[in-house]
């Protein structure tokens, strides 16, 4: 964790998903770096979104290689966010049978604390699963 | 117009033994492989002035790094004017395209350029459990993939083709055909790891490891080590065969440097790096006679095979499905040695070798029987890429 993430990996204890945003351009983006990468203004700061996203793409990991730590299968995803869809995180898909998940899926995040940090992961939206 | 001026030609190559669990130290193959790239040039080994290699002594577990420049520098006693090694180069032959560019500035006359690995070797003595430490925490841009899981290339890459499937509607059947033409290959290159015939149902059947990857989809961790000499043109003696110029060499990298923000998943840096090249030259995709396209994974050659323009965007699974256009006897042969896939990780290098080979008529039993003088070679997967243009002379 580094001064520019910390606000990404602990806003969950808030229950907040904190992006960095541009105050010149506007434009969200990650990871958190102190410039925007666009218009390169040094006035960048992280803000809550709104945790909704849509599933731009996926996979399902069948390899221990983690040992134990994360059980197989699991479903790895980058999502884009609702406000901001060029914006995107690499992330986990929870509470879905891998084989329901969908490219295009809406999702919400929640958190799973360890330690001092909230790590956002991604579940369905209600009813969004066929 | 031909990279930094045609002042930059390829005149000799060399391979070490290439295996699993060789058992042998990372610097004893690159000496091996540099030994026979210099005595295959014509050239004395005191005539070395440069050398090039990459990654450089970069903290890597499992044999990633099998020697560094400096050590190599050092074993064979060498008096250099010029030196460098990198990992954050165009990918793995992006030092090379420096050294080209160093001979080009007087730097160096004579420059071994080389990459060697002892994944195998370092992987069966138990060292790459130190990737996988949960305990020690993700720094860099690892810090926003490792704590979800995503510690794999394997991971990152399979999403990219996800999407690459869900758009343009590639299937794993094609797929597959990257998969099984590096395998016919490798029947013929007697240093290839994996030699036995593999059927579709055999890749359909084998077990996943990140969806759509299967394990056949993964090239194969291996020890082994390659060179490449690089001269100023004129200045090494007549060997016989004709020097190779680099006739462009594509470096372009445009977009952000990460796994999960370039604007089309449905591309990669390799679509850069080409565009970057076939702005250097006259040639166009239909004067290659041959390719050599990175596959650490089956898809990242559909990348390649895309960026170099053999096959239109979104179209490279019917291109698949026509084996015998990029079989050794067709139009474009691709990977004629049987790739990282069947031949063994050799991190790029192993595609440069083979592109050189096969012009000069050295590749033995796969030899490509038509006449062969141009050939593109693209390196790198993801955010890194970078990729050859090379003409034999006549």
């Amino acid at each position: 964790m580094t001064a520019e993430s910390a606000a990404f990996w602990t806003g969950g204890e808030k229950g907040e998903l904190r992006i960095y945003r541009c105050k010149s351009c506007q434009r969200y983006f990650h990871p958190p770096v102190g410039v925007c990468f666009r218009c390169r203004s040094r006035d960048v700061a992280p803000e809550p979104v709104s945790g909704r996203a849509t599933v731009a793409t996926y996979t399902v990991n069948h390899h221990p290689w983690f040992g134990d730590a994360f059980p197989t299968p699991y479903v790895i995803a980058i999502v884009e966010l609702a406000e901001d869809p060029e914006t995107r995180l690499t992330t986990q898909i929870v509470d879905c049978p891998p084989e329901d998940v969908r490219i295009g899926m809406p999702v919400e995040v929640e958190f799973e604390h360890h330690e001092d940090v909230w790590i956002p992961v991604f579940r369905p939206v209600a009813g969004s699963v066929a | 117009m031909t990279f930094v001026g045609d002042k930059a030609v390829i005149t000799g190559v060399g391979q070490s033994a290439v295996g699993r669990k060789l058992g042998r130290s990372g610097i004893d193959l690159a000496i091996d492989a540099a030994l026979e790239a210099i005595a295959h040039a014509g050239l004395r080994v005191d005539d070395i002035d440069g050398v090039a290699s990459y990654p450089g002594p970069v903290q890597a577990e499992g044999g990633f790094v099998g020697a560094t420049t400096h050590e190599v520098r050092d074993a064979l006693g060498l008096r250099t004017t010029w030196v460098v090694s990198g990992v954050e180069t165009p990918g793995q032959l992006g030092t090379l395209m420096d050294a080209a560019a160093a001979i080009a500035a007087g730097r160096a006359t004579h420059v071994l350029c080389f990459r060697a690995v002892c994944e195998s070797t370092a992987q069966a003595a138990g060292r790459a459990q130190a990737l996988t430490n949960v305990a020690e925490r993700a720094r860099g841009h690892a810090e926003f993939r490792m704590p979800f899981g995503a510690v794999s290339a394997a991971n990152w890459i399979s999403m990219y083709a996800m999407r690459y499937m869900h758009e343009f509607g590639l299937t794993r059947e094609q797929l597959a055909q990257v998969a099984l033409n590096a395998r016919r290959n490798a029947a013929r290159n007697p240093k290839a790891i994996y030699t036995a015939p593999m059927t579709l149902d055999d890749y359909m059947s084998v077990r996943m490891i990140s969806y759509p990857f299967s394990l056949y989809d993964c090239d194969i961790p291996c020890d082994g080590a390659t060179a490449v000499i690089l001269s100023r043109r004129g200045k090494a003696p007549d060997t016989g065969k004709p020097p190779i110029a680099i006739e462009a060499a594509g470096s372009g990298l445009y977009e952000r440097h990460t796994w999960d923000q370039r604007t089309d998943l449905t591309t990669m840096a390799a679509h850069d790096a080409a565009a970057h090249m076939w702005q250097q030259t006259k040639l166009t995709p239909a004067d290659v006679d041959f390719a050599a396209l990175y596959d650490g994974f089956s898809y990242l050659t559909t990348q390649w095979i895309e960026a170099f323009g053999f096959c239109k965007h979104g179209e490279v699974g019917p291109f698949l499905e026509n084996t015998a256009y990029y079989a050794p006897t067709g139009e474009l042969p691709i990977n004629t040695h049987g790739g990282q896939l069947s031949a063994g990780r050799l991190h790029g290098y192993g595609f440069l070798h083979e592109a050189c080979v096969q012009l000069w008529r050295e590749a033995g039993d796969r030899q490509i029987a038509k006449d062969l003088q141009i050939a593109a070679v693209g390196v790198g997967g993801g955010p890194e890429a970078g990729c050859l243009l090379l003409r034999r002379d006549s």
